[in-house]
């Protein structure tokens, strides 16, 4: 049984500026996954989600942060992470999260893939204001 | 201020030799427990240096010491700085080293000026406004030089991490491990590609075991290296495909359809001596203890 310490569970802001930040987000949502008891399997997507997300907020958004927020349920433990932009915003989210659609010479699966990932996804946009993704994953 | 100018740099000059002995006798008795890192008679040389320096620069009449006239002695502050960033010395007690010069010299000019309150409040100013600079432009220098440690430190590993190893006649390997975003993959791709040129190798080994996440960006890297090997003339495998690797790239929706893909580097080695048409044979004569001869097995 993995040990839940006070600080697993309080919610945590990091910005994301530079490339590095996206090694940072992962190893603090790696660390709190860890920490919330989710399996090795489980661990991976939601790490791999994170920076699929925390890339786009990256490239695409033009910066911006990300919140790691541990929830509870109906007694279900989950991880919540929020990716925030005031970047140039999507205008058709459908076709951004066609399987292979990219604006940035990409492959085109990160949000796709996120959602596909995760068990919650809601994508929220608008051109000139911004982005913003939720996602969560439930043990 | 060209009067108070001269002043200030005509104390320095004239109570040089007793302004070293108790600056020198400050720095030891704050800094006791750095005896190792520093010999006295190297603080000593420093700190007479800095005075013949500080002297003429103040004379110049202008506190600004980022002008020419203050450059022998930041060149001088530098030059210390940087040695004790090597020698283990934190920021402030590399900055305190100017510092500590405040209570010895306002001691002389107080002792020269004191019946002048006036001239000696403007004389204090001036020396402090110089030495705070001075003192903040030592830990300026301190964390460039840091910086440059940590800079190369990363290139350095960038390197490391990136071995491309022969593991027979053809066939090259790349443990690849750590994390892989943009400037690595691009040292990483370029120095396979660069072996596979040197060695004519017909197959390259990818193993990523040592890669903890595998998301599109490190997927489309490894697509594409797999692409321009292909195109010199050698073929890929990756290799060390854990079991939650391979459940997130599939739910990723990456395609790795076209590579071939095992599980582990000893794996991929199999294939590879089969492509070149080579079997690994057990030696009937010899046991698989180390060492034993095989003599007394018949
Ligand atoms: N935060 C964002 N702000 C603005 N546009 C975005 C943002 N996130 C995604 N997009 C748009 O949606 C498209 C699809 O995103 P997705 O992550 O699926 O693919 P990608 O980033 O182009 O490539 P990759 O497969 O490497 O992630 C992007 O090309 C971009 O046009
Ligand atoms: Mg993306």
């Amino acid at each position: 049984m993995p040990t839940t310490s006070p600080d697993a569970a309080r919610a945590e802001t990091l910005s994301i500026a530079v490339e590095a930040d996206v090694v940072r987000v992962r190893q603090a949502v790696r660390t709190r996954a860890a920490a919330l008891g989710f399996s090795i399997v489980d661990q991976t997507k939601v790490v791999t989600a994170a920076s699929e997300l925390a890339r786009n907020t990256l490239k695409h958004g033009g910066g911006g942060h990300c919140r790691v927020e541990p929830v509870t349920a109906g007694g279900r433990v989950g991880l919540r992470l929020v990716f925030e932009d005031q970047g140039p915003g999507i205008p058709d989210v459908r076709l951004a999260l066609t399987d292979g659609y990219t604006t940035g010479g990409g492959m085109g699966l990160g949000l796709s893939g996120s959602r596909r990932l995760m068990t919650d996804f809601d994508l929220w946009s608008e051109v000139g204001k911004g982005t913003r993704v939720t996602v969560a994953k439930w043990k | 201020m060209a009067a108070s100018g001269t002043t200030l740099s005509d104390i320095v000059k004239r109570h040089e030799a007793d302004l070293l002995v108790d600056w020198v006798a400050a720095l030891r008795a704050a800094d006791a427990r750095r005896d190792d890192l520093i010999r006295e008679s190297e603080l000593r040389e420093q700190c007479r240096e800095f005075l013949s320096l500080f002297g003429p620069a103040v004379a110049a009449g202008t506190d600004d010491v980022r002008t020419a006239a203050w450059d022998p002695v930041r060149e001088l502050l530098a030059g210390i700085s940087r040695s004790r960033a090597q020698q283990g010395f934190s920021p402030s007690e590399i900055a305190s080293f100017v510092f500590s010069v405040k209570r010895p010299l306002f001691a002389r000019l107080r002792q020269e000026l004191g019946g002048d309150g006036g001239r000696l409040a403007d004389e204090v100013m001036a020396a402090t406004a110089a030495l705070d600079q001075l003192g903040l432009y030592t830990t300026e220098v301190y964390q460039t030089s840091r910086e440059d440690v940590i800079r190369r430190q990363q290139q350095e590993m960038m390197e490391l991490s990136t071995p491309v190893v022969k593991l027979w006649d053809g066939v090259l390997a790349l443990p690849m491990i750590g994390t892989l975003d943009s400037g690595r993959t691009q040292v990483v791709m370029e120095s396979l590609l660069q072996r596979i040129v040197e060695t004519g190798a017909e197959i390259a080994i990818l193993d990523i075991t040592g890669v903890p996440t595998v998301d599109t960006l490190v997927a489309q890297h490894l697509l594409k290296t797999v692409t321009a090997a292909r195109l010199m003339g050698a073929e890929c495998i990756i290799s060390g495909i854990r079991p939650q690797i391979a459940q997130t790239i599939v739910h990723l929706g990456v395609d790795l359809q076209g590579v071939l893909t095992k599980a582990s580097l000893a794996d991929a080695f199999a294939v590879a001596m089969r492509r070149k048409g080579l079997r690994v044979v057990k030696d009937a004569g010899r046991g698989s203890d180390v060492g034993g001869r095989g003599l007394d097995r018949t």
